[in-house]
């Protein structure tokens, strides 16, 4: 567990130097998704460069595409691809996307980061898997403001009608979206009863930034023939005093001043 | 009287035979199982049949998540519902990434009929057209229908199938279906017609009659992949004739009149007429209604042709 509390914070600073190299990109969206994709891949899943072509490995999507420095990092850190190619994000003809390209990067399941579209895929991949008798997990992480997609909730009608209990459907919910908070631009109400009455067996945790809450959600066993939802609610900016809750800082990258301040504060907590 | 057969209907029989040779043939409607006549699949192979419910969105974005797990799916609606409303799912989620995913659609262009001009497609050939990686097939009727539902399923990538709804004309044909190959029809030198679709066998019928009335040679050829065009193909009967008319029950605005002429364009000099709809949306009456009004009957393509010689 500490190992990994480390991890997420090697992440985070990883994530950080990334955006500000690439000068563009989505630091407050990324910072609060660490530890949710984290213990996907370090934990939840079993997703490795020796499996990544096997038809039966466990399947993580990343529908929030703009948190895609965070898959990055990690998938560097397994061993995907060279971890100086990170530093390519964002720019002409690098494999490392501002949005996931399942052509160009290897251990990228999907196209994702036109919001709503994750979620439907990963909704595909887990049909496809209880048709062909796999028993494989479908993770897909999706931000709250992405949950005002209407295609969210046609997937979220066919999960619980194919009984894909193979599937986990994550919400980073962080509050807030480009324009302002959630609840201002368009009030989504309760989000268990929403998921609930979508015939989602529910989770909620209560602090997704906590790597232990969140592993602890991840290893429930599912429940039969009921697609699970987990409701992670999570700090946007987590980690950095001056990004944490900040609406400006959803498409804004630190400069080299920041970043400095940035990877103090990390380091220090 | 020609015999006649409903290209969808083909379309679902294709679908029962593609289906018992490759078991990795998957099928997904949205609700409109028993006008895109895939219901035929769906009976003999309910394990391998996805009804999405009324959610296009969903089933483009379902169809990408499972041809990443080598199923290959085949996705019927309307052309509308299918290249308009999902037009996002299908451009980012399949055909950025290449999946492997046939989008088939029926009831394109006018003759439709009565549903009228919200459900008529006239613009689903421009919209596929414009999206990299993405190939696109119109077959002439139900005979060719079978083999580009076979082409197409031997053929990594996206693709999109154009059926039309209403009973066409059946030609007796033994020609060869190769993607990205067009057919010659006809051979002929005063004037060439390139037509795709039910407009094939319109093309037959005017370039025959005005031989017998007016003694002249027309080529007719069948461009059935638009996309990729058959380039070659084009140039040389545009060349050999130098007189070009396209044909086709779709906007002439981007469908196959343009991407023929973006083929000819700097080649020579061509006259050049595009027979099509011409810019305007559809309405309700029946097919053949529909086809006069928009000039898409013999009558009228007679008449445009006649006007180039």
């Amino acid at each position: 567990m500490i190992s990994l509390n480390k991890k997420c914070t090697d992440i985070r600073v990883e994530v950080l130097r990334m955006l500000n190299e690439s000068k563009s990109g989505h630091s407050g969206g990324s910072l609060s998704a660490v530890e949710l994709i984290a213990g996907a891949y370090y934990q939840a899943l079993t997703i490795t460069v020796e499996n990544c072509t096997d038809a039966n490995r466990d399947r993580f999507v990343l529908s929030k595409g703009h948190a895609a420095p965070v898959l990055y990092s990690i998938l560097a850190d397994k061993g995907f691809f060279p971890k100086e190619e990170l530093y390519t994000l964002r720019k002409l003809h690098s494999r490392l996307q501002g949005h996931p390209d399942s052509k160009k990067l290897p251990g990228i399941e999907a196209a994702t980061g036109s919001l709503g579209q994750g979620c439907s895929i990963a909704v595909g991949m887990a049909m496809a898997a209880k048709s062909q008798k796999k028993s494989l997990k479908v993770f897909t992480l999706l931000g709250d403001g992405e949950l005002q997609e209407g295609v969210v909730w046609e997937a979220c009608m066919a999960a619980s009608a194919y009984k894909l209990d193979n599937l986990t459907l994550i919400v980073d919910v962080n509050g807030l979206q480009l324009d302002g908070p959630c609840d201002q631009i368009l009030p989504m109400g309760n989000l268990a009863d929403k998921f609930s009455s979508f015939g989602f067996n529910v989770i909620e945790v209560e602090d997704g930034n906590n790597i232990k809450q969140v592993l602890a959600a991840y290893a429930q066993p599912p429940v039969m023939g009921i697609p699970t939802c987990i409701l992670a609610h999570t700090i946007k900016g987590k980690g950095v005093s001056f990004i944490e809750n900040q609406v400006g800082w959803h498409g804004k990258v630190p400069n080299d001043k920041e970043l400095e301040l940035a990877i103090i504060e990390l380091q220090e907590n | 009287m020609k015999d006649k057969k409903m290209i969808r209907a083909a379309y679902g029989e294709a679908l029962v035979k593609l289906g018992q040779m490759n078991k990795n043939v998957v099928v997904l409607d949205a609700d409109l199982s028993h006008a895109t006549m895939t219901n035929k699949f769906a009976e003999k192979f309910p394990e391998r049949f996805f009804n999405i419910g009324i959610a296009e969105a969903n089933m483009m974005n379902i169809s990408a998540g499972m041809s990443t797990m080598g199923y290959i799916p085949f996705c019927s609606t309307f052309a509308l519902f299918g290249t308009g409303r999902a037009y996002e799912q299908i451009r980012n989620s399949i055909a950025y990434p290449n999946f492997n995913v046939k989008i088939c659609c029926t009831h394109a262009g006018v003759s439709v009929g009565e549903d009228g001009g919200s459900h008529q497609a006239i613009e689903d050939i421009a919209l596929m057209r414009v999206i990299p990686n993405m190939t696109i097939v119109v077959p002439c009727d139900a005979n060719e229908t079978k083999k580009a539902v076979n082409a197409i399923s031997e053929c990594h990538g996206p693709t999109y199938l154009r059926l039309a709804r209403s009973p066409s004309t059946v030609f007796d044909q033994e020609r060869p279906f190769t993607l990205g190959k067009a057919n010659v029809m006809k051979e002929g030198t005063d004037i060439v017609l390139f037509a795709c679709g039910i407009m094939v066998d319109v093309a037959l019928d005017c370039a025959n009659e005005l031989k017998k009335s007016l003694g002249k040679s027309i080529a007719v050829i069948n461009i059935h992949t638009i996309k990729p065009i058959d380039a070659e193909c084009v140039l040389l009967y545009a060349k050999m004739c130098k007189k070009v008319v396209t044909l086709e029950e779709h906007s002439v605005i981007g469908g196959l009149g343009a991407a023929v002429a973006e083929v000819l364009i700097g080649k020579g000099d061509f006259s050049f007429k595009r027979i099509g709809i011409q810019d305007r949306f559809g309405q309700s009456g029946t097919p053949e209604e529909l086809l006069a009004e928009y000039g898409l009957d013999l009558e009228s393509v007679k008449a445009e042709v006649e006007e180039m010689l």
